[in-house]
């Protein structure tokens, strides 16, 4: 049953983990703006090659 | 994206590749394009040379039309200044500067990748990140190789030209939103789900199982978890209390405070002392259910202002005379005695004199009335007109901030912080006595208690402070006006923030603004009196009113329709006056009667703006174009009058007042001629009369009573545009649901009491068992959240009942998105 103390450690080092990592994301302004981020997603990369310029349509 | 092309093409024959607008006169052919100006040409030109034309095929026609932006090449000028560069930029370090811009063009995805592109046109721009709800863009780029100048014309330059205010150069930046609250939120969240998992094999006599070592690891992990919880999350309950108790009041902070440190203080003299479980994960509960409503009432509306004044608006620069030499200077920079010039569509910054022999300012930044006034030779300017028509130089007289206008903002009622809640919200009101009721059963308790048993007086007593922290009750107002808030949000209704709600709750009189809020110049209703004109004279028409910005013309304008414009001789726009036009050697004049060579036929009873129409001096026909009042206003006022004082404040001549008195009743106080320091003195004596005022306005010299008014509501018509500093901002089209929301923020007053009552019923059963000392932690971890929850729960639902019975049921999102 000792193994639960480990258990129990490694458990709040993982939420631990977790909480630091929300703080980081919120410092770095990742919930700042929540709606341009799922518009810039659909664009397109264009690679730096020329001849890949011909792009398919896009519809709205 | 040819295909896009041609599919338009079939729809409209020749309308903007560019913008979309129908191109009426010159088509601009370009690339087998159309552009219906130069500036659109231009700005495919450099899209189109930079490989950026993907920028079409997001969206259809996503530009900006042209036709009206300045091309003047000195206008950036002022952006070399150090002073100004220093005031705008949010970072510098040896090689790159970061700066934020707000770009109002910013309207769909084109926009975002074209502007996230920006460093394809140049190479000195790093990258640029679009904020899209905000409209700001941050650009980031290498000042060694491009200047701030050189930046800001390349945008302007491809259609997105930032803009900068005065108020951008104002000493203090605004801080970055506050996420202190969220941290909190997150801290007391975490600590509060770990410490139920290590409470729960307690309460469930698991641990006894598992043997002393674990039943000791878990209460001293509790107590570990329990310090940020204690020491971080808790302390704004700390503070805000204290600072109640220095005022010699007691805020429902207080009770909240003393249940905290009661819950710490004896959890660690059980656990420490007695060897029992205590009562930390309550403590987590209650820190993280409270934060929680304050997190849910602090919704604000990003996109809005709320405080700005009239730096908001102005300029940052201004072209100054020197020696016939023009300079682009800042604002701040102009002095008395310093001639500037001011061009078509530019704001007067200062009052001044003017040189010129005449101009037509439109006042409608600060009235609301739309229509350009005209003003000779040698007369004061005031600060916000703005000029229509050809370049006008002025005599500065007064410097910017102590204008006619401007200098309301010196005035008292601004200098000092608000001081409006007068009016304590319900719930500190009432934390008072239950404060002092909750000390003295706890006291009782311990007193009687302490006459058998000592332990059990401090038990019963501290049972009693823990029981009775006033969770739920001071849940109940930040989950219901939180909520009203949002319902609001979605009925085009904006508050600056939830305490507005329990002030709008309380007022008893109403005052409106005239123009631009009861009435809208832009729904100006337009008819023609006069004999029946021919295909061609409106062709000659469409022709004269295209060539003028002035509002009656492009209202006339709206009037004529799709009309195909005939080709003048010679054209003419005399400022203010009219239009003089030569067509097949004829003479046709459009404007006012006191431009005209003969004398019109009078129309009677009509009280709007009037344009004459005369051919080859034969008057032909009248446009009537009347004040448009708003639909529904009749509506509203009358279902308002029966429960509020009403009061007109107009800062025009009085020759409507008939018209209004017929249209919505003699109940309605009307004041005209009102500059806007009386309509701060009329509200202020109001005040002086006992009276809670709900002022309505929407231009620049409502500000002032927007101000002093226990609510000021600014009502606008683009929500993303002018509004003065106010409580609160209505979308124009919204404005005859004012009753509703009157209504509404009064059940809303009903909705918190309710929850109130429920959250007394927990509280009296709680006391029930605590004075007994029979409050077991178990019975603590599960009343508090039950407690919490039911209460939100009832809170939501009933002011979504109460919504939908009123109407107000809109699930539409806001507009802006």
């Amino acid at each position: 049953m000792e193994v639960i103390f480990v258990l129990i450690g490694v458990s709040l080092l993982l939420a631990g983990g977790f909480l630091w990592l929300f703080f980081k994301a919120m410092k770095d302004g990742q919930f700042d703006d929540q709606h341009t981020p799922a518009i810039r997603i659909l664009f397109e990369h264009k690679s730096k090659n020329k001849n890949n310029t011909k792009k398919p349509n896009k519809s709205e | 994206m040819e295909n896009t092309a041609t599919e338009k093409k079939k729809q409209q024959q020749e309308s903007c590749y560019h913008c979309g607008e129908p191109c009426d006169r010159d088509v601009l052919h370009f690339d087998k394009k159309n552009f219906c100006c130069s500036g659109c040409k231009t700005v495919y030109s450099v899209l189109s040379e930079n490989d950026l034309c993907d920028y079409y095929a997001l969206a259809d026609s996503p530009g900006q039309s042209q036709k009206s932006q300045s091309s003047r090449n000195n206008r950036f000028d002022y952006l070399s200044d150090r002073e100004v560069i220093d005031k705008l930029i949010d970072y510098q370090d040896k090689e790159e500067t970061h700066i934020t811009f707000f770009v109002p063009m910013i309207h769909c995805a084109s926009c975002i990748w074209l502007l996230e592109n920006l460093y394809r046109l140049h190479p000195g721009i790093i990258s640029s990140r679009v904020d899209f709800v905000k409209k700001k863009v941050q650009v980031k780029y290498r000042q060694e190789r491009i200047e701030l100048r050189a930046l800001v014309a390349l945008m302007a330059r491809i259609g997105y030209e930032p803009r900068i205010n005065l108020s951008d150069l104002g000493a203090e930046r605004k801080p970055k939103a506050d996420r202190r609250l969220i941290y909190k939120l997150a801290v007391a969240g975490f600590c509060f789900g770990n410490m139920m998992f290590f409470s729960l094999p307690e309460y469930f006599s698991e641990a006894r199982l598992l043997g002393k070592g674990f039943t000791n690891l878990f209460r001293y992990l509790n107590v570990l978890l329990s310090l940020p919880v204690f020491f971080f999350a808790a302390t704004d309950y700390y503070r805000s209390a204290w600072m109640a108790l220095k005022n010699r009041t007691v805020n429902m902070d207080v009770p909240i405070a003393m249940g905290i440190v009661t819950l710490f203080v004896y959890s660690l003299f059980e656990i420490f002392l007695l060897g029992q479980e205590g009562y930390l994960d309550s403590l987590g509960g209650l820190l993280f259910f409270l934060l929680l409503g304050k997190w849910y009432q602090q919704k604000t509306f990003d996109t809005l202002s709320f405080d700005r004044d009239y730096t908001a608006y102005f300029p940052v620069a201004v072209t100054r005379m020197k020696k016939d030499q023009e300079e682009v200077v800042p604002l701040t920079r102009v002095r008395v005695g310093d001639i500037i010039r001011v061009r078509n569509e530019e704001l007067v910054p200062a009052d001044s004199v003017l040189l010129n022999e005449e101009a037509a300012i439109d006042y409608s930044f600060v009235t609301g009335e739309e229509v350009p006034v005209g003003i000779r030779k040698g007369t004061v300017i005031y600060a916000g007109g703005r000029q229509k028509g050809p370049a006008i130089e002025l005599l500065v007289q007064k410097s910017p901030s102590q204008g006619y206008l401007t200098d309301l903002w010196n005035h008292a009622a601004f200098s000092k912080e608000q001081q409006k809640d007068s009016l304590a919200s319900l719930a500190n009101r009432i934390s008072g006595k239950f404060t002092l009721t909750v000390l003295v059963i706890a006291f009782g308790a311990l007193l009687y208690w302490s006459m058998y048993d000592l332990s059990m007086g401090i038990r019963a007593f501290t049972a009693v402070l823990i029981i009775t922290c006033p969770c739920a009750l001071a849940m109940s107002t930040p989950f219901t006006l939180g909520n009203i808030m949002r319902i609001f949000g979605r009925n085009g209704f904006y508050l600056k923030n939830s305490q507005v709600i329990e002030k709008i709750a309380a007022v008893d009189t109403l005052v409106f603004d005239k123009t631009g809020t009861l009435t809208s110049p832009a729904l100006a209703r337009i008819r023609y009196e006069g004999e029946k004109l021919s295909e061609e004279t409106l062709g000659v028409l469409k022709a004269m009113v295209s060539y003028s910005v002035h509002p009656l013309s492009n209202r006339v304008n709206r009037w004529l329709g799709p009309v195909i414009p005939a080709r003048l001789e010679q054209v003419q726009e005399i400022p203010g006056k009219g239009l003089i036009a030569r067509y097949k050697s004829q003479r046709i004049v459009l404007g006012a009667a006191s431009f005209l060579e003969t004398q019109p036929k009078t129309i009677k009873n009509f009280r709007g703006n009037k344009v004459y129409l005369v051919v080859e001096g034969v008057h032909l026909g009248t446009f009537l174009i009347d004040s448009g009042i708003r639909k529904g206003m009749g509506k509203m006022l009358g279902d308002l009058k029966t429960r509020f004082a009403l009061h007109l404040l107009s800062g025009d001549q009085d020759h409507e007042r008939q018209f209004f008195e017929k249209e919505w009743g003699r109940e309605m106080h009307m004041h005209f001629r009102q500059s806007p320091a009386d309509k701060l003195a009329r509200i202020q004596r109001l005040q002086q009369e006992g009276r809670q005022v709900l002022m309505v306005g929407d231009g620049l010299n409502d500000a002032g009573a927007l101000r002093v008014s226990q609510v000021g509501i600014a009502v606008t018509d683009d929500i993303s545009h002018f509004s003065p500093a106010s409580d609160a901002i209505l979308d124009g089209k919204r404005l005859g649901y004012l009753p509703k929301f009157l209504g509404f923020a009064r059940s809303g007053r009903k909705v918190i009491k309710a929850s109130f009552a429920l959250s007394f019923t927990y509280n009296a059963v709680g006391i029930f068992f605590a004075v007994q000392g029979l409050v077991s932690p178990v019975l603590c971890a599960i009343l508090m959240p039950l407690s919490s929850i039911s209460v939100v729960v009832f809170t939501t639902m009933a002011t979504n009942l109460l919504a939908y019975t009123r109407g107000l049921n809109h699930k539409s999102a806001a507009t802006w998105k």
